[in-house]
């Protein structure tokens, strides 16, 4: 995976082990939980996008189906949680599959609009058929592994964080391998990767499987931890911010959605104090990072880094 | 049994008519630029609480409301234009996706912090009792809906294809270089139809606040719908939007009456996905247009 990205893997390693140890009060690794959810989703939605090319306005529909069907096992039939989680895992990606085959024949804006239809129905069946209703249901159990039960913030900090790095291994290792290449060359031109022999078709559903896993992972990680649910946390806005991390972040590159996500998940708690101009500010600032940083944060930095060196 | 029926058919006529014209604006918007303007609902939210700002707070006369309604519309419109849209042109597709949402997101706040999260109404344009048709209840507000949404629908066609400006507009949409090489100003053009489907959006608000009145937050849905309505008529159809709006606003009311109300809002996007399947290019589309586009 490189010598650079070997090195920002353990700095940030390094940094999620240390993170608790400095800032120990359990609000902000609460946070911390989250923003490691947000980078999951950000890294499926990364990898779907920047490296094969397809966009999707429907992430919070897998991360809703995830998170759903993770906890309706483990509560209703008493599943082991673990299990529940891979079991959402696989009827994300089976969603993935019903949605990525029509999807394939759709291309720019139509393929953003059939997944946001995609992530809109699934809220719609979650308000109506979901436990609870629009109002959403509580007591789902905490992850228990070996015997030991994952309750407190810091031990979920730990439990997503570790996942995370795990993924980012297997993100880079993916990119960098034959399907990773191939996914670029679909990126860059479909035409021309038919025509050199590759079967652009399956490579497609398989990456949007792959993210709906991500999604998945991270919706019954986000269930498990709060133990209560409602579909308002998967609506349209969930999908928009995810790809808004990886926009923000830089779509080209799988740090850049680490931080994307890292960002939008703090963004909301630093504009607590604006209380009712929070959405306004919060509008603008996306509004002025998309104008003046188009390509992403982390892109932005390597460019600058590129020309120093240079000048050097 | 016919009452109920014609019941929920004017119903849904008169929401249908609100997503015409949010899908007429995304067409007109599309045609000229090729990317989709989520903040579409915006403009007909703000249609309705600056037409309650003008009438209730202000207390200035009718028309006097709707002319300024309508002219500050428009100039969000072109403000809207001229400061996102216009500095990005030549980005990618998600990054003009992602900025109509993002000016959505600022213009949301800015209502939310004017008008807060109740919901606003006010008197019908004309009082009076209701109509009795086959024995359904039409309020007279009804008929104005469907009145104003009409002949702005016949206004806008003949924009189009009767004036010069309206032509010109046309040619941007089926090349703009060629538009360029014959002396029309691209760049306005572009302008003008942000102005024009931020218009159309607010006179929808206006028309359609005294029936179901308005809060801040329900931009995004009207905007999911009117995309719908514009996919189904075929991405780019003027007219086609129109037929679209009127079929999902018929279809959901009909769903709400007669199966269940809470899988409303699924059958728009359950007839978008069923014809991104089957015919991507929507009922009035054609497939060779669809080729030629960038997007």
């Amino acid at each position: 995976m490189g010598k650079t990205n070997f090195f920002v893997l353990i700095c940030l390693g390094v940094l999620v082990l240390l993170f608790p140890l400095v800032i120990s009060d359990s609000y902000n690794l609460t946070i911390g939980v989250f923003a490691g959810v947000n980078a999951l989703l950000a890294l499926g939605l990364c990898v779907l996008m920047g490296f094969a090319g397809q966009a999707s306005l429907g992430q919070a529909g897998f991360y809703g189906i995830g998170a759903y069907i993770s906890a309706i096992l483990s509560i209703k039939y008493g599943l082991p949680v673990a299990l529940s989680m891979v079991i959402a895992a696989i009827v994300s990606g089976i969603s993935a599959i019903m949605i990525a085959v029509p999807a394939l024949r759709l291309r720019g804006h139509y393929l953003a609009v059939a997944t946001l239809g995609f992530g809109e129905i699934v809220y719609v069946l979650l308000n109506e058929l979901g436990p609870g209703g629009p109002s959403g249901f509580g007591d789902i159990p905490h992850l228990n592994l070996f015997g030991y039960i994952f309750k407190s913030s810091l031990s979920n900090f730990y439990l997503v964080w570790c996942f995370v790095l795990l993924v980012i291994i297997f993100s880079f290792n993916l990119v960098n391998s034959r399907i990773g290449r191939a996914m670029k060359a679909i990126h860059d031109s479909e035409v021309a990767s038919n025509a050199m022999g590759l079967d652009v078709a399956a490579l497609k559903i398989k990456v949007f499987i792959l993210s709906a896993i991500y999604a998945s992972f991270a919706g019954s990680f986000y269930a498990h931890f709060v133990t209560f649910l409602s579909p308002s946390t998967f609506s349209l806005f969930q999908s928009i911010l995810i790809l808004m991390m990886v926009i923000l972040g830089g779509a080209s590159n799988l740090w850049g959605a680490i931080l994307g996500a890292i960002i939008i998940t703090i963004l909301p708690e630093a504009l607590r104090k604006f209380e009712e101009l929070d959405v306004l500010v919060y509008g603008i600032i996306l509004t002025l990072s998309l104008l003046f940083m188009r390509k992403g944060i982390v892109p932005l930095i390597i460019d600058k880094l590129k020309v120093e060196k240079k000048h050097a | 049994m016919l009452t109920v029926l014609m019941q929920f058919l004017f119903s849904g006529i008169t929401v249908g008519a609100v997503y015409a014209l949010v899908g007429l604006g995304f067409n007109i918007i599309y045609n000229a630029t090729s990317i989709i303007n989520l903040a579409q609902g915006e403009f007909v939210v703000l249609g309705g609480l600056l037409m309650w700002f003008f009438t209730e707070s202000v207390k200035l006369p009718f028309f006097l409301s709707v002319i300024l309604t309508l002219l500050s519309a428009g100039l969000i419109g072109l403000l809207m234009e001229r400061l996102t849209i216009r500095p990005l042109r030549g980005a990618e597709l998600l990054v003009m996706i992602m900025i109509t949402v993002a000016v959505s997101i600022v213009l949301r706040g800015l209502i939310m912090f004017k008008f807060g999260k109740d919901p606003y109404g006010y008197e019908p344009f004309t009082s009076g009792e209701p109509l009795m048709i086959f024995g359904a209840v039409i309020q007279q507000q009804v008929l104005w809906v469907l009145g104003i949404t009409l002949s702005l629908i016949f206004l806008v066609y003949l924009f189009f294809n009767k004036t010069m400006l309206g032509k010109a507009m046309s040619a941007c949409a089926v090349n703009p270089l060629a538009a360029k090489l014959v002396g029309i100003n691209v760049s306005k053009m572009i302008m003008i139809s942000f102005v024009l489907s931020a218009i159309l959006g607010a006179v929808g608000g206006i028309a359609i606040t005294p029936i179901s009145l308005m809060e801040y937050d329900k931009g995004p849905a009207l905007a999911v719908k009117g995309f719908c309505a514009a996919i189904m008529g075929g991405l780019g159809q003027g007219m086609g939007a129109v037929v679209g709006g009127f079929i999902i606003g018929i279809l959901e009311s009909l769903t709400a009456g007669y199966i269940h109300s809470g899988f409303k809002d699924a059958v728009a996007l359950v007839i978008m996905l069923a014809i991104l399947v089957f015919k991507p290019s929507g009922i009035f589309g054609s497939k060779s247009v669809m080729q030629v586009r960038k997007f």
